[in-house]
């Protein structure tokens, strides 16, 4: 080995210098704006730390977030919206996906940019539309469920209907990127395997349930792990449709670590609020991984 | 809905299978064709809603039942809109999104590549880091970002929107995944005859890279147009706002004003839909590239 290193030697810790040289930027960034504040996270979760103060206090804030009922129903939220939003958004997608994969370049390309767009555009702009269409007076969709009979109700106002109203919104800016995957693995499989399976005379749903379901594995699992990431971090459409109300009907747990660092200022609350999430999403994600996974060949 | 349909087919059908089968199979692709249908409108709806609204007057933007066209189109609330700095929010977005992209697209090509085709000591360690930090979520790290940015006295600074967003490592390890497909005799021809590591770089690799690169810029063009919550905690005068965060700013300022929001609306999601649809293809092989596993 040493004679090895030896030999290689200056063409060899040059070319490893020039690899660390390129790999420079990107790592110092890295370290600086994404490792470094993580671990400044879990240290700032330890103190009581606001514009003025900064002393240890230990798990404090920990022990007082689980006595917190705003908290704790910010978290029960939070599990509700992904609970409702994980599988909808999967089932959809598939549906979507199984519908256009066949269909002409053209087509296809039209209805992936159609279930794209909500993604691609600002959640500014989604919000400001949907809170026209649920507005209780001047909205679009009182009028269209009055033409049926039904009163007008207050979607985003209502404790009972916030929360899902909010979900209905979130589903439609969530399925764009599903889609494209799922389109794009539907479009490799053999197209011999379905074709054999119906000279035998299998049925769609025996088709899609013992060749095309299996054969998505490994992009389900992929979706299935970022759309609950992305569920649980939900903030801009809170915020902007609802502010956490009525009554913290629609608080998520992100919502709740944005009012508390930078509407009360408690830096070190929100930073164990951000943590406990995290270990939550970590805790899952392996769950994910381990049910999911195991179908999977890598 | 769909099963009672065909189980009535069932039993008022003649009973040979192969009809039965091919009926069933017809019945149930009209039906989710028509799904199809319903759920593309109720995509559109809400864009067709902000387009037209922003061509309403007030009186009729409220108006009960709907007007489902403007049939007297006004450009009254797009003057309105005008009179906010809106010129400067959109100027600060190509800012920080054209920032982004440039700084990403040259620190994530120089990383990926390396990562994919060189072998020196730690790269397994240092790729491991990059892809553990990915399935972290993104949002959590805001708040110690914030207050070490604070410390630096970068927040309401175009750095200080632009620079934290080159730590996010997507980029880089959607290179190494598209540097890996270049074949290594390339790099070996070039490196017998002579070729400096940088000028091989720029002048073998980078073109080979383009079309990941093409992908990476779009996508973080619009990822960083989109990233509203650092936006929101990063700036703090309306100078500094971005376009989707200074129209957001109006709605305190004309809640129910629905022709003048649905202008703003418009403006603030127009250039990512065209960027988007003008590149769709790169995009979406963007999206494909991103999750194939590594």
């Amino acid at each position: 080995m040493e004679t090895r290193v030896r030999k290689l030697n200056t063409p060899m810790l040059r070319d490893w210098l020039m690899s660390y040289l390129f790999l420079l930027p990107a790592f110092g960034f890295f370290l600086l704006f994404v490792a470094y504040p993580m671990l400044k996270g879990i240290y700032i979760s330890f103190f009581n730390y606001s514009l003025r103060k900064f002393t240890f206090i230990g798990l404090d804030n920990y022990i007082n977030l689980f006595h917190d009922e705003v908290f704790l129903k910010s978290l029960w939220n939070t599990t509700l919206l992904v609970i409702i939003t994980v599988p909808i958004v999967i089932v959809f997608s598939i549906f979507i996906a199984m519908n256009i994969y066949k269909k002409k370049e053209l087509a296809r390309s039209f209805f992936r940019g159609v279930f794209y767009l909500p993604a691609v555009s600002s959640v500014v702009s989604i919000t400001v539309v949907w809170g026209w269409i649920y507005h209780p007076n001047y909205g679009i969709l009182n009028y269209i469920t009055g033409l049926f009979g039904a009163e007008p109700i207050s979607w985003l106002g209502n404790t009972h209907t916030a929360l899902l109203s909010i979900i209905a919104v979130l589903i439609t800016t969530s399925v764009g990127q599903p889609i494209i995957l799922y389109v794009a693995s539907l479009g490799n499989i053999p197209t011999s395997y379905i074709e054999a399976a119906q000279i035998d005379r299998a049925s769609s749903w025996q088709i899609f349930r013992k060749i095309i379901w299996p054969m998505l594995m490994p992009t389900n699992l992929y979706i299935i792990v970022i759309t609950t990431i992305n569920t649980f971090q939900c903030f801009a459409l809170i915020q902007l449709l609802t502010s956490g109300g009525p009554f913290y009907s629609t608080s998520t747990v992100m919502y709740g670590v944005y009012e508390q660092a930078f509407k009360l200022g408690n830096f070190g609350m929100a930073s164990a609020m951000g943590i406990v999430l995290a270990v939550v999403i970590g805790v899952i994600s392996i769950i994910q991984f381990k049910y999911f996974g195991s179908d999977v060949e890598y | 809905m769909s099963s009672s349909v065909q189980a009535d087919l069932k039993t008022r059908l003649p009973s040979s299978k192969e009809i039965r089968k091919k009926q069933e199979g017809s019945i149930g692709k009209v039906l989710s064709n028509i799904l199809l249908v319903i759920a593309t409108l109720f995509f559109l709806f809400p864009f067709y809603w902000i387009v037209t609204g922003a061509f309403k007057k007030q009186t009729v933007a409220t108006a009960i039942p709907p007007e489902w066209f403007p049939v007297h189109p006004t450009l009254e609330n797009w003057t309105q809109l005008f009179k906010n700095p809106v010129w400067r929010w959109t100027l600060n977005s190509f800012i920080v999104s054209c920032g982004e992209m440039i700084a990403i697209c040259l620190v994530a090509s120089l990383a990926g590549y390396v990562l994919a085709k060189k072998f020196f000591p730690g790269r397994k360690l240092i790729f491991g880091l990059f892809v553990g930090a990915m399935a972290l979520p993104k949002q959590v790290i805001l708040v110690p970002l914030f207050t070490m940015l604070a410390d630096f006295g970068w927040v309401n600074t175009y750095h200080g929107l632009i620079l934290p967003a080159i730590g996010w490592p997507f980029g880089v390890f959607l290179m190494k995944q598209f540097s890996q497909t270049i074949p290594s005799e390339v790099l070996e021809a070039s490196r017998i005859d002579g070729c400096s590591e940088v000028r091989m770089f720029s002048t073998i690799i980078l073109p080979l890279l383009t079309p990941a690169l093409g992908a990476l810029a779009i996508f973080t063009f619009i990822g960083s147009w989109n990233d509203y919550f650092s936006q929101l905690i990063m700036t703090r005068s309306t100078s500094m706002m971005t376009l989707p965060l200074g129209i957001a700013t109006l709605q305190g300022e004309f809640t129910t004003d629905y022709g003048i929001m649905m202008a703003g609306a418009a403006l603030a999601s127009v250039p990512m839909i065209l960027i988007f649809l003008v590149f769709q293809k790169a995009f979406t092989q963007g999206i494909t590239m991103g999750a194939v596993k590594g």
